[in-house]
């Protein structure tokens, strides 16, 4: 049977603001297989974001949805999380959103291990701007701001997120759509700081400017370049280097903020 | 029966007064000469059932308020000079989604790092205009440790009724003098908790009009699912450009305020019945100004004081009359003419204005009141 989307988006509110081709929307699917499989109660789950064409994501989906200011959805939902920490929390949104302007917020969202569901959609490029670079666009690419090929060197989310210590790091593409929902699904079961990066397509403002004349161009690329973590251990550094590797990157337990912090609690009261 | 006594900072007022009125949530960073106020909180609210976290910077502090006050908390967080900037963006978020709560700002020098550890009034402006767009402002500006400690209780009062951010304005000065203080019991003072949807969640629209000026804030995780946006938006709480939509939204947001001025605003009086030189002052100048009153008064002088406690809205209509009555107003301020503009815009030539500013770190004295009086009446 395929699967009832209607179930958790608002009526009315499509047709979404995404191009034709843009990868956003299959992150969205994603992400409400993953929250159907976790059997999360939509009154009891907030979905948070910043802004950016992947920030538009929470518009569309019948939870209790915040669409924040650029960059500041993880120290929003960081918030909703410590005051009401029964309520599940997610945050979707762009690379830009999420390392460039708010990748304080994030790193540190990451070091509390609190306990929410990061799905950053990295496209590699400020797509809602118009185009210009963003802290994920490949060195020597074209974006609007750099016109003689970008002399930025990149950030890898993924390992980003590892190293400021996030216990659940998972990586994927939008070519595989039937990965995403199982990577976000085990992200929402996993108690802390859990950041699925999905790289995916922004054709009108990343694809155009580079090699990627079509979506399929890009899509191609992500399923030629993407190595499964089992067998990216079996690889040489040399031999990843142009590689994606996928799936879960990072697993391990340690004290999520919100237990921690009840523990303050019963400490202040035991004086 | 015997109200209990403290001797209190002023910051330390401000957050045994953020606790009585109900709040439990503060999101901080550090920075002089506010950090007290996060540091009772830090030790307060775990025991009262209540969140505290450290944020990594002042603009997370202030997001991390507005996500707490959206699950239905009472939030502060607290901050001076350069951290007042950073939140500048989204005191303007909680402006236009109407999000209920109060920020503390304990004015030091500027701009920049300024004078840490120097007392200002020169956030007056700011606490008015500093994010961008057209939005309403509520700011109070109380004086002594007492008022400090009521001030912040009716800062949150203000900010659950008008469904808005609330400014408390203090200063190095009153933040950190200590004053003998009465702890009000429970019942003393008025406590106003958030309405909560007349309606079922299938009827409940976030920005309703048709509840008055006002819409109830549903809380996040009470079974009304909503939408919340820094876009301009519709009743229904989704973005839009629609021209109507979105000019019946901005104005509504105005009225807010300007429809319930009288509710909000709140002054004090001294001397100011048969008084031919008025002082308009707030703060901590207030003090040296009442002092400038008492002196000048046994000297036969018709001086009064004229304070507003909720410095925005500004009390246009009291200013007004007063500049009827009165020859000359003198309006002293640690900044170098902030309110005086204010004045001037009301008083439209009516009287004569003298501002007496004063940005060295050092405050206002009565005898400097004294002398500009001397000198210009
Ligand atoms: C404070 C602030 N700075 C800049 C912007 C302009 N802006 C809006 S979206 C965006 C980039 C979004 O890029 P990304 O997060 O990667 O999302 P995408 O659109 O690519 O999905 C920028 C720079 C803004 N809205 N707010
Ligand atoms: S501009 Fe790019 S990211 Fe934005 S909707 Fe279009 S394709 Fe998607
Ligand atoms: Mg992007």
């Amino acid at each position: 049977m395929s699967f009832d989307y209607d179930k958790y988006l608002r009526p009315g509110k499509l047709p979404h603001i995404w191009c034709p081709g843009c990868g956003h929307g299959i992150i969205l699917k994603g992400l409400l297989r993953a929250i159907d499989a976790c059997e999360l109660n939509k009154d009891n789950t907030a979905i948070v974001s910043g802004i950016g064409c992947a920030s538009r994501l929470p518009g569309y989906v019948d939870f209790n949805t915040l669409h924040t200011a650029h960059g500041r959805a993880a120290a929003f939902a960081t918030g909703i999380k410590m005051a009401k920490p029964e309520m599940n929390v997610l945050v979707v949104g762009g690379d830009g959103d999420g390392v460039a302007i708010g990748g304080n917020h994030f790193i540190h969202a990451c070091r509390r291990n609190i306990d929410m569901t990061y799905v950053i959609c990295n496209n590699f490029i400020y797509g809602m701007t118009g185009g210009q670079f963003s802290p994920c666009t490949p060195t020597g690419d074209r974006a609007s701001t750099t016109p003689y090929g970008n002399p930025d060197p990149v950030f890898d989310i993924s390992q980003l997120a590892i190293g400021a210590g996030a216990t659940f790091v998972a990586r994927s593409t939008s070519f595989h759509a039937a990965q995403i929902d199982k990577l976000i699904a085990e992200g929402i079961r996993h108690k802390g700081m859990a950041v699925i990066e999905i790289l995916d397509d922004c054709p009108t403002t990343y694809g155009r400017r580079n090699k990627f004349r079509s979506v399929v161009d890009m899509m191609k690329r992500f399923k030629e370049q993407a190595v499964p973590v089992a067998k990216a251990e079996k690889m040489s550094k040399e031999e990843l280097d142009s590689k994606i590797v996928t799936g879960i990157l990072h697993r391990e337990e340690r004290p999520e903020y919100c237990e921690q912090y009840a523990q303050v609690v019963k400490t202040a009261r035991s004086l | 029966m015997a109200k209990k006594i403290a001797l209190l900072q002023g910051n330390e007022a401000c957050a045994y007064g953020a606790l009585y009125a109900g709040c439990r949530f503060f999101g901080g960073y550090p920075i002089t000469p506010s950090t007290e106020v996060a540091e009772v909180m830090a030790k307060e609210l775990p025991k009262n059932g209540g969140k505290f976290i450290q944020m990594e910077d002042e603009i997370a502090a202030i997001a991390s308020v507005l996500g707490a006050s959206l699950t239905g908390a009472k939030a502060l967080t607290a901050s001076s000079g350069p951290g007042i900037s950073l939140k500048q963006e989204l005191i303007g978020y909680a402006c236009i989604a109407e999000i209920p709560c109060v920020i503390v700002n304990v004015m030091r020098g500027g701009p920049s790092t300024g004078m840490p550890t120097g007392p200002s009034q020169s956030d007056i402006m700011q606490a008015r205009w500093g994010t961008h767009g057209d939005h309403a402002a509520i700011a109070v500006a109380p004086a002594s440790c007492q008022e400090i400690f009521s001030e912040t209780v009716r800062a949150f009062n203000l900010a659950e009724t008008y469904r808005m951010p609330v400014q408390v304005l203090l200063d190095e000065i009153n933040g950190h003098m200590r004053e003998r203080i009465e702890l009000p019991e429970p019942g003393d003072l008025e406590i106003i908790d958030r309405q909560t949807p007349p309606v079922s969640p299938d009827q409940y629209l976030p920005y309703d009009p048709s509840f008055g000026d006002i819409p109830p804030l549903a809380a996040f995780g009470s079974g009304y699912r909503f939408h919340v946006t820094g876009l301009n938006k519709a009743a229904d709480g989704f973005p839009t450009t629609k021209a109507k939509l979105v000019d019946a939204e901005e104005r509504r947001q105005l009225r807010k305020v300007e429809a319930n001025r009288e509710l909000i605003e709140k002054n004090e009086e001294h001397m100011i019945e048969d008084a031919e030189i008025v002082i308009v002052a707030i703060g901590t100048i207030s003090r040296s100004a009442r002092n400038a009153v008492n002196q000048l008064r046994e000297q036969g002088m018709k001086v009064g004081l004229f304070r507003p406690i909720t410095l925005w809205p500004f009390p246009e209509r009291r200013i007004a009359e007063l500049a009827g009555q009165a020859k000359a107003m003198i309006i002293p301020e640690m900044n170098l003419g902030q309110m005086i503009l204010e004045v001037e815009r009301i008083v439209k030539g009516a009287c004569d204005l003298h501002g007496i500013g004063r940005v060295d770190g050092e405050p206002i004295t009565p005898s400097q009141i004294m002398e500009k009086i001397k000198e210009v009446c």
